[in-house]
């Protein structure tokens, strides 16, 4: 069944974007992420123009972030200090990266740079996570204790200056690190139309060393306010939300985090986190080989403007 | 400045091209002037008719062929071309393709390289080698040969969207001196408003021109929710989000188990 977009102004079928909604919403229930650098690319795939795309996600992770958030609350699993200190660095990332994103448009190299950046940050912080989770797995094998964490174990980042006691993560930790990955967060989200919440997630673990407990429900907190503002900013500057694209994305979204919640709590944390290693690494390549391989038509169009 | 002389010279182009040589008269009418897309829109079929009156009694019946030109709103595009740098493809060179209609159709009842000579063809802009496209070079706005690389990738890649097409089938004489012409509009047709030119030909030569508009707008739902985006971006921005929030909350109760 056909529905034509009011702002992507094109037909789409209902039951593709339902299924991509669902199939997406269902890895960020179980992960705790936001799913945007999935869902982007999947909406271009299918022809949506990429600005468009960008605009349309950010309302959809708002939903499926608002509905995970809203379980992690009832289940006092958030550390609202920790997003809030977060978020105000997120905010300062989001305006540098706006600010680079119009300058790197101008010089007609966005698309290079968005691929760079996905292959860089994919690749990277994927064998990371599976790096990581394959020790972690190894580990539990031999009956050891399945995470590196101990008590007391710190790093040079928590020598660091200004500490704070986070207390719902039971953390101490220098706010240097805090506003360093919020910011990193923010420009990278504004730069690839992503929302950050798989860069995000590790980052609090490995760096910070908040708990599992606590980590993702926090991400999907920060997840939530940024997505959130991020559909008003787009409609109010560039009027390219598409509400009914939005609409059902989120439907499949919601659902499909509902269920991707419920495996994601039945499975162990090194598992989880070695599937979204591969999941994240696959993507990562995925775009590498589009950077690599001769593409079929070395031809392609940009629209600039109107009469 | 550049862009005024270039519009100039393309008004002289298209207006004053040919006098017709005979006195035919041509009468077309569109199947329907306004195409509204609404959410079920999927493309569509646009339907010309038209009839060659002959002037007077003294023509004799002559042979006729007929070519129908439809132009969307122009747009401004730029081409761009991939090559490989230190192993990753990238954007090297591009060219502005400067206010080139957003949609190009060239129907006729056989081949344009059968209806009139090369240098009538290209005098009229008829098919898609000859069809005016100004790119942007340096300070100056021209078109170039119509082998140009990027001219080519151009009309190659609007083709394949389908917003572009030369078709030597799409006009049907019914009888010698009625016709009808079918306009594919493709699904993700640009809005606007197009001229429709028709001009008909008899041994080579051009003896009768007509013209029609075509509007192309959303309709009912579409239009309201492109209205309201475009005039009331932060409210549409705050709704569109509330929806969110609430498809959010909808969910976790309807799942909420316990």
């Amino acid at each position: 069944m056909q529905i034509y977009l009011p702002i992507a102004d094109m037909p789409v079928n209902i039951f593709l974007v339902l299924g991509m909604g669902l199939a997406v919403g269902y890895i960020s229930g179980m992960f705790g992420i936001g799913g945007g650098f999935l869902m982007t690319p999947l909406l271009i795939f299918i022809g949506v123009s990429p600005a468009v795309s960008v605009a349309s996600v950010a309302s959809h992770i708002a939903a499926s972030s608002f509905t995970g958030a809203l379980s992690y609350w009832n289940r006092r699993a958030i550390d609202l200090a920790l997003a809030l200190m977060l978020l105000g660095a997120g905010i300062l990332g989001t305006a540098t990266g706006v600010w680079l994103f119009t300058m790197l448009r101008a010089l007609d190299q966005l698309d290079l740079v968005i691929g760079l950046s996905y292959v860089t940050l994919l690749t990277v912080v994927g064998a990371l996570m599976i790096y990581e989770s394959v020790r972690a797995v190894l580990r539990a094998r031999q009956g050891l204790p399945a995470t590196i964490r101990r008590p007391g174990s710190h790093t040079w980042l928590h020598g660091l200056p200004l500490k704070v006691r986070f207390k719902r993560s039971k953390i101490y930790v220098s706010v240097v690190p805090v506003w360093a990955i919020g910011f990193i967060i923010g420009f990278v989200g504004a730069i690839m139309g992503i929302g950050g919440g798989f860069l995000l997630v590790p980052m609090l673990i490995y760096f910070l060393r908040v708990p599992t407990a606590t980590v993702i429900g926090t991400s999907m907190v920060l997840t939530l306010i940024t997505m959130a503002s991020a559909t008003v900013m787009h409609a109010a500057t560039n009027h390219l939300v598409d509400a009914v694209l939005a609409l059902i994305l989120m439907i499949g979204g919601v659902v499909g985090a509902q269920f991707g919640a419920r495996t994601g709590q039945k499975m162990r944390g090194e598992w989880l986190r070695l599937l979204l290693g591969l999941l994240v690494f696959a993507v990562g390549l995925r775009f590498a080989l589009e950077l690599v391989v001769q593409p079929d038509d070395l031809y392609s169009i940009r629209y600039v403007r109107g009469e | 400045m550049m862009r005024r002389i270039a519009c100039l010279l393309l008004l002289v182009l298209i207006g004053c091209g040919d006098r017709p040589a005979a006195a035919e008269r041509l009468v077309v009418s569109l199947s329907k002037q306004q195409v509204a897309i609404s959410s079920n829109f999927v493309g569509d079929e646009l339907v010309l008719f038209g009839t060659v009156q002959p002037d007077g009694e003294k023509a004799a019946p002559r042979v006729y062929d007929l070519v129908v030109t439809v132009t969307g709103p122009r747009q401004t595009l730029r081409t761009r071309r991939k090559q490989r740098v230190l192993g990753i493809w990238v954007n090297v060179d591009s060219r502005e393709f400067v206010r080139v209609p957003s949609y190009l159709g060239i129907l006729s009842n056989r081949p344009v390289a059968d209806i009139a000579a090369p240098d009538v063809l290209r005098r009229l802009q008829i098919g898609l080698a000859n069809f005016l496209l100004p790119q942007r070079i340096g300070n100056d706005i021209a078109d170039t040969v119509n082998d140009d690389p990027f001219r080519q990738a151009f009309v190659h890649l609007q083709s394949q969207h389908g917003l572009y097409r030369e078709s030597g089938s799409a006009v049907t004489f019914l009888t010698p001196a009625v016709f009808r012409a079918a306009i594919p509009l493709p699904a993700d047709v640009p809005l606007g408003s197009y001229a429709i030119d028709v001009k008909l030909f008899a041994g080579g030569q051009l003896t009768a021109r007509s013209n029609a508009r075509l509007e192309v707008t959303k309709a009912g739902f579409e239009q309201y929710v492109a209205d309201a985006a475009r005039d009331h971006g932060l409210i549409y921005g705050f709704a569109t989000m509330l929806m969110a929030l609430l498809t959010g909350w909808i969910a976790s109760v309807v799942f909420k188990r316990d």
